[in-house]
């Protein structure tokens, strides 16, 4: 077949899907992706529905897309327009599940040699204890599934799917329910193993704490569609769509009119809610008139208990404190300025400031903290 | 005596027969995404409300002279089917094959299906997550679908009289024999045979609740 650009390096995965599921009462929901993925981590990102798992499980064959092409180390595994469609057995990927799917009747030791089958026994013995040990489960080989704890259960997970040397590895929010520590070490595991075999791996998650975790390349996905890809902070700060903006932690969600456009400046006048608030925003695809939504994180709005002078930051509003709920090392500060803001600040500010319910504080909002959402 | 012989000897090679005819059918019924798949899951029920007498009647047809089963038969072994302990137990694996084949749906169905997703990324064909991961998982089911086929069968009373007649040691079997002391007044044999019989069936099903340590419901609702 002609050389196409994305099978050059011959250990990237390409994926162009279509698939369409009818719910029974439900909406149809599509899936339409393409995506590419290089040796390394690629985080799938987006809110549970997005269709991140559908999208692995059309990979590794559990799934058949109505049309596209998914191709690995230049192999075509699936081609809708030549009639190719390699079941998942012959695919040579590795998943992991959500919920891990070890075999409960069998031994760790047996859930790491399933996929070997085919290799004779010393070998086969060998390579489960090397792989064993690579995960720091040696010592459980002989324990089952119901015997194992959380984390340790994850890593023979890993151990069984990556011993059989896929060219792919698919992880479906392996690590949640894991504590931060702990999942820290799996995922040093995983790279160490992936330095030596440089596959790509697709790691679907939608929390945003381990994508700042595991950054190397984000792909975010919502109703569906890919709506961006890049780096983390690029993916992360710029949301382009309402659900994505809220699994990304943006707390204040607000609708808003576009009062009017200032192209030479590059950012837009809009009018909050029903309120008299006016703030600029960065120069976005609206018209005068049109609604929009705008997403501000609550760690990004500053606060005042006067009105500041000499600022760069363009937005300066007033508004009144409703309420200051102080969780673990952190206050949720509700502040109504006509729309209601959620603003974070420190227990010592609050403190230093005198900040009590009722008084009158100014917000203030840099243009470039203020994304627009489609 | 040599009726509960004969009556445990049938229902053993029911069950055997059961278990490996019934297995891919279960199979089918619990994987299969067919639409019209409803019509033979009728069908396998059909044996649990039709009265014994009906399918008994239907199987003596089939197996009779000119019945196609019959003549097969004949051409085949030289002689017929009905009154025969070939056509006994041909009769009671119909009579009795959802009481195997329903735990094994059942068993299948509650088999974790990311486990079998798992097995077949891990490179299983569908035969080799079947012996791996299904069949042991389903080992309840399996016993149950063994022994109920077992204990129906050791009890069955039409289908028997229809097809099989009354031949002692061919065709007689426990339930026919209490039948026939019954009329003719020897309540005293009746009662012996009666109670091995219940002690049998009450210890084949103690079986089956102590294999699953819950209820098991023979046609669970849906």
């Amino acid at each position: 077949m002609g050389a196409v650009a994305g099978e050059v390096n011959a250990t990237v995965l390409t994926a162009q899907i279509r698939k369409e599921r009818r719910g029974a009462g439900a909406a149809s929901f599509v899936l339409d992706v393409s995506i590419e993925a290089s040796p390394g981590i690629t985080i799938l990102f987006g809110a549970s529905g997005a269709g991140k798992s559908t999208l692995l499980d059309c990979v590794a064959g559990l799934a058949r897309p109505d049309e596209g092409r998914i191709a690995s180390a230049g192999d075509v595994l699936f081609d809708s327009a030549r009639g190719i469609y390699v079941p998942p057995q012959k695919r040579r990927m590795a998943y992991v599940f959500q919920t891990l799917a070890l075999f409960p009747h069998l031994s760790a030791e047996e859930n790491v040699a399933y996929g070997l089958e085919d290799f004779p026994e010393e070998e086969r013995r060998e390579q489960v204890e090397a792989i064993l040990k690579a995960f720091g489960v040696e010592k459980l080989r002989k324990q089952r599934p119901g015997e194992i704890s959380g984390g340790e259960k994850q890593r023979i997970a890993l151990a069984r799917s990556l011993v059989t040397e896929p060219r792919v590895l698919l992880l479906d929010e392996p690590l949640t329910g894991l504590d931060a520590e702990l999942k820290a070490a799996i995922v040093d595991d995983l790279r160490a193993w992936n330095t030596a075999k440089r596959i790509p791996i697709l790691y679907v998650t939608h929390s945003r704490e381990e994508v700042d975790a595991l950054g190397e390349r984000v792909i975010a996905l919502d109703n569906g569609h890919v709506v961006s890809a890049g780096a983390p902070m690029e993916v992360l700060n710029a949301p382009r769509r309402k659900r994505l903006a809220q699994a990304a932690g943006f707390e204040n969600l607000l609708s808003a009119t576009v009062l009017d456009l200032r192209e030479v400046d590059g950012v837009m006048r809009i009018r909050l809610g029903e309120s008299a608030c006016e703030i600029e925003v960065p120069l976005g695809y609206a018209a005068a008139g049109s609604r929009v939504q705008v997403a501000v994180r609550a760690g990004d709005i500053l606060l005042a208990t006067e009105r500041p002078h000499g600022l760069s930051a363009r937005n300066v509003i007033e508004g009144r404190m409703i309420s200051l709920e102080q969780r673990g090392t952190m206050v949720i500060a509700r502040v109504d300025c006509g729309v209601t803001f959620v603003v974070h600040i420190t227990p010592g500010a609050v403190r230093a400031l005198e900040l009590t319910a009722g008084r009158r504080v100014w917000l203030i909002l840099k243009t470039h903290s203020c994304h627009l959402v489609d | 005596m040599e009726a509960l012989w004969l009556s445990t000897k049938l229902a053993t090679c029911v069950a055997a027969i059961l278990l490996v005819i019934g297995t891919p059918v279960a199979y089918w019924l619990a994987y299969s995404n067919w639409r019209g798949k409803f019509l033979l899951e009728s069908l396998v029920a059909l044996p649990l409300v039709l009265p014994p007498t009906v399918l008994g009647f239907y199987a003596l047809v089939a197996m009779g002279p000119r019945g196609p089963l019959g003549k097969l038969w004949f051409a085949l072994f030289g002689h017929g089917l009905a009154f025969t302990f070939g056509g006994l137990i041909l009769a009671s694996v119909l009579y009795s094959f959802p009481f195997a084949v329903q735990p094994l749906i059942n068993s299948f169905e509650g088999v974790d299906r990311k486990l079998l997703d798992a097995s077949v990324v891990l490179g299983a064909g569908s035969l080799r997550t079947f012996w791996r991961v299904i069949l042991p998982l389903s080992l309840p089911g399996v016993v149950t679908a063994a022994v109920l086929s077992f204990a129906h069968t050791l009890g069955e009373f039409g289908v028997v009289l229809m097809v099989g007649g009354n031949l002692a040691g061919v065709t007689r079997t426990v339930s026919i024999d209490i039948y026939d002391r019954v009329q003719s007044l020897e309540y005293g044999a009746a009662n012996r045979m009666a109670l091995v019989l219940l002690a049998i069936s009450f210890a084949v099903l103690s079986v089956v609740y102590a294999v699953n340590r819950r209820v098991w419901a023979p046609w669970p609702a849906k």
